[in-house]
């Protein structure tokens, strides 16, 4: 084993100073708000970054010139600032001919590839839990070399707008499965998975009034399903299907809720946190288990 | 399989069995050939009988006595008078529904037709949501089978009493016996699977049939439904029962098959004359039972056994997160950013004066006509409700109720069909009194769905994924939203800051957008290229 790895800086590339150059990335980076400005998510896209520099994938961002996609604003109704957001995005990157976008947000995701081929926005658009699957497939990366998370519990959170909006239940599994670690599924999860508590724009406003919050109750469920906490399991509403295999034993620590959406991220450390459980859960988004995983960070 | 096969053919047609058995020579084949003929002329024959034989009764030429018992009476006239009359006020109900929900705004739902016929077949006809949930999707499978193998009988029914003949489909000879066994225990089995819908609704209190848009009339149509299913069930007991007794007792074979009425016989008096009234009490019972039911319909959620089929054909083929653009807005947007943008002209439809049109809506006209038909499709399950983040979490909203909302006040406000008994919500739905009663605010938004209501909901799309008869709740809550905001101006304030953060920065938080590329300072990732070396 290397003790001291090497570590060399790295200068994310512009597309503005690709195109000076009259360069094309082979895909394009969108970072997205929360990416760009939440602390915590800025990690995820360091992460991502961090696996696109060390699989050598020819990307570039937007840097300064990206804005909103206008998905909060469609969500919330405002469909005026929605579409002005959009054509000032669309703009931006027929301007700069892209073809191929990713993003470590589904709700960009979402907005990208549904709802701007309308207005005359088409890309190839990628969420990064199919594009690390694909780079796990292709065996460029391969989760050595980095922590171990093998024999821990991760259970995965599925996003509403990756998940029943757009059918993508299996890529971010497959993106866990390569950490040999002790996956379980929650009770409502797949099409049947809850939802953080975020979306449609829940993310900027108070809840309205009722018994509890719903990321309380999401991480309560992600907390029991690690714990195998079967009295809380067997309470939960939503579902009639018949009771999940426990595991034995509780908790072992180091156990991880790994989620594919900066709000779903930030609901659920929230919740976690109200339970006073961030000393044995942490959570992750896939890019940072893979990056560790890797053994990328520096 | 095979050997049931040339049973019934055996039985049913003298050359049956050389068919199934002996076609590998050729003489035998042509031998079969002609067996087959023959009997397909004797049995057009029968057909060919029947036809004329009504055809006679109706236009008063003199009878000849067939196999089939015929008894043509006032009765026969009677039932057509009732058969036309039930069918007649059905047409006219449903003519009002059509109206209603063409109100809606213009959605084009054509093309894609294999996909949607598919999905349809899927669905509706195969009840592929249903079976998320395997002990009601068992129970209602059960009595969706019996129902619609029972209606094979209600036919005959038809036939007997419009031309009164008695058990008319009797030519079909042991096919026949195989219908009326399996109606009889199908039959059975609704009464049971009713039973357990009814313990499951009143005694063992499922959450998603309760909630503040489940009482009153919503909660006695259900029970109503039950209750009709079992006396339609009894009704046909009663009439092959009856029917039997009195063909024992008078010695005769009554064609058919009859697994249960044969052990409700004893409970039947011993007097023919009781027995033949019996019959026919349970005979006009059954049908005029249907036809009230039929009748029924259109005032109760149990028109989704009609309406649950068009539904799922025009359901959204989309991802389930793609939202529609507003395309007045789009030409808007574009004109603004663009001054020689022409916005294309609507072709002007005949006479009438385009009126404005708000953006969003704010009452069931305003939404799509597929968002209408919805609200008549609306089983009332609450799977929606029950899978709905906000409604777990104690929040008022309840997809469920926005739809049941939308049905009540579309024959508020145009056509109403013979039963109408809106949902009136009290304080517990937050409603305000005064609200309720002015006039101007009594639209679906405000006058029956509160902004609370709509305000809770995250897009999550449980609700669309959890609708076994594919209802989209979530897009009538994001038309109401827009109307809210962007004729209203009335979201709440935090989301007006995020509109202008939006607006203002490109992000919606107060950041400053000159901050966006500073995630990339100081990145370092390890060269593990350089440690293999
Ligand atoms: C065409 C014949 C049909 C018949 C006779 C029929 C009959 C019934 C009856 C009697 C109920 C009441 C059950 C209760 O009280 O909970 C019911 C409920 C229901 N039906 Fe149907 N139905 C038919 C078609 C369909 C179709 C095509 C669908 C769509 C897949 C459907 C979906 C439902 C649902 C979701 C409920 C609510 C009951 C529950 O939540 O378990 N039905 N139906
Ligand atoms: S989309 Fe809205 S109404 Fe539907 S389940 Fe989710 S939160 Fe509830
Ligand atoms: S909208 Fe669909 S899921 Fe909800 S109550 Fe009606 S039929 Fe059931």
């Amino acid at each position: 084993m290397a003790e001291q790895t090497a570590k060399r800086q790295v200068s994310v590339p512009m597309m503005a100073d690709l195109a000076a150059r009259g360069e094309t990335p082979e895909v394009l980076f969108w970072v997205g708000c929360a990416g760009a400005f939440d602390d915590r998510y800025k990690r995820v896209t360091r992460a991502f970054v961090r696996i696109l520099e060390h699989v050598g994938v020819n990307y570039a961002v937007l840097g300064m010139e990206e804005t909103c996609t206008g998905d909060p604003a469609k969500r919330a109704g405002n469909e005026f600032l929605f579409q002005m957001q959009a054509m000032q995005n669309i703009t931006t990157l027929n301007g700069y001919g892209i073809k191929k976008v990713v993003t470590a947000c589904p709700h960009c995701f979402n907005t990208i590839k549904n709802e701007y081929p309308a207005l005359g926005g088409e890309y190839e658009v990628i969420h990064h839990s199919t594009f690390l699957q694909q780079l796990i497939n292709e065996g460029r990366v391969k989760a050595e070399g980095g922590e171990s998370f093998k024999g821990r519990r991760i259970t995965f959170h599925d996003s509403c707008y990756l998940g029943r909006a757009n059918n993508i239940y299996e890529a971010p599994r497959a993106v866990l499965e390569v950490l040999d670690a002790d996956l379980l599924e929650m009770k409502r999860c797949k099409t049947n998975g809850l939802c953080c508590g975020a979306g449609g724009a829940q993310m900027w406003k108070e809840p309205e009034p009722g018994k509890k919050d719903v990321n309380i109750e999401r991480a309560e469920e992600a907390l029991a399903t690690l714990d195998g906490d079967a009295d809380v399991l067997l309470n939960l509403q939503g579902v009639e299907s018949t009771a999940p295999v426990l595991p034995a034993g509780s908790n072992r620590g180091g156990s991880v809720i790994a989620v594919a959406c900066p709000f779903c991220m930030t609901m659920m450390a929230d919740g976690v946190k109200n339970k006073e459980r961030e000393q044995d859960v942490q959570v992750f988004d896939l890019a940072e288990l893979i990056a560790s995983a890797e053994g990328l960070n520096a | 399989m095979l050997y049931q096969l040339s049973y019934i053919t055996s039985s049913w047609f003298p050359g049956g069995v050389v068919a199934v058995g002996e076609h590998k020579s050729s003489k035998a084949f042509s031998t079969c050939k002609r067996q087959a003929k023959k009997i397909f002329r004797a049995q057009h024959r029968k057909l060919k009988a029947v036809i004329c034989y009504a055809y006679r009764v109706y236009f008063g030429l003199n009878s000849k006595p067939t196999q089939i018992p015929v008894h043509f009476s006032i009765q026969n006239i009677l039932f057509l008078l009732v058969a036309v009359a039930g069918f007649g006020l059905f047409i006219w109900q449903a003519r009002k529904i059509r109206a209603n929900i063409l109100v809606g705004r213009d959605r084009d739902m054509s093309g894609h037709v294999n996909e949607r016929l598919w999905k349809t077949v899927l669905v509706a006809f195969g009840q592929q949501k249903m079976f998320k949930r395997l002990t009601p999707a068992i129970l209602h499978l059960i009595v969706y089978v019996g129902f619609i193998v029972i209606n094979i009988e209600v036919i005959e029914i038809l036939i007997d009493g419009l031309f009164g003949t008695h058990r008319v489909l009797q030519f079909l000879g042991p096919l026949y016996s195989a219908l009326t066994g399996t109606n009889e225990i199908l039959g059975a089995l609704v009464v049971l699977a009713v039973a357990a819908f009814w313990w499951r609704r009143n005694v063992k209190g499922i959450r998603r049939f309760t909630g503040p848009e489940l009482r009153a009339w919503p909660k006695l149509d259900a029970n109503i439904i039950l209750y009709i299913e079992v006396a339609l069930m009894a009704a046909l007991f009663l009439m092959n029962s009856a029917d039997l007794k009195l063909h024992q007792l008078e010695g005769k074979d009554l064609p058919g098959a009859f697994p249960i009425s044969q052990f409700l016989t004893g409970l039947l008096p011993e007097n023919t004359t009781a027995l033949h009234a019996l019959e026919r009490v349970g005979w006009w019972a059954h049908i005029v039972g249907i036809l009230c039911f039929l009748n029924y319909l259109p005032s109760s959620k149990h028109f989704h056994i009609i309406m649950a089929f068009p539904n799922v054909y025009f359901s959204r083929l989309m991802p389930q997160g793609q939202f529609s653009n507003v395309d007045s807005i789009t030409h808007e947007v574009k004109a603004m950013m663009d001054p020689t943008y022409e916005v294309p002209t609507p072709p002007a439809s005949e006479g009438a004066e385009a009126a404005p049109t708000a953006f969003g809506a704010k009452d069931v006209n305003d939404l799509a006509w597929t968002n209408l038909l919805h609200a008549y499709s609306c089983t009332e399950c609450g799977r929606c409700t029950s899978v709905c983040p906000a409604n777990l979490t104690g929040k008022l909203l309840s997809p469920r109720k926005i739809i049941m909302d939308t049905r009540d006040r579309m024959e508020e406000k145009y056509n109403s069909p013979l039963i109408f008994n809106p949902n009136l919500y009290g304080k517990e739905a937050k409603h305000d009194p005064q609200e309720q009663l002015d006039k101007e605010n009594h639209t679906l938004l405000r006058g029956y769905v509160t902004p609370e209501e709509l305000w809770a909901c995250t897009t999550c799309n449980a609700c669309v994924e959890a609708c076994p008869v594919n209802i989209n709740p979530l897009e009538s809550i994001i038309e109401m939203r827009r109307f809210l905001v962007l004729e209203e101006s009335a979201a709440p304030n935090s989301l007006n800051v995020m509109f202008s953060n939006i607006e203002n920065n490109g992000a919606p938080w107060a950041f400053s957008p000159s901050d966006r590329f500073n995630w990339a300072d100081d990145l370092y990732v390890a060269d593990k290229s350089a440690t293999v070396a």
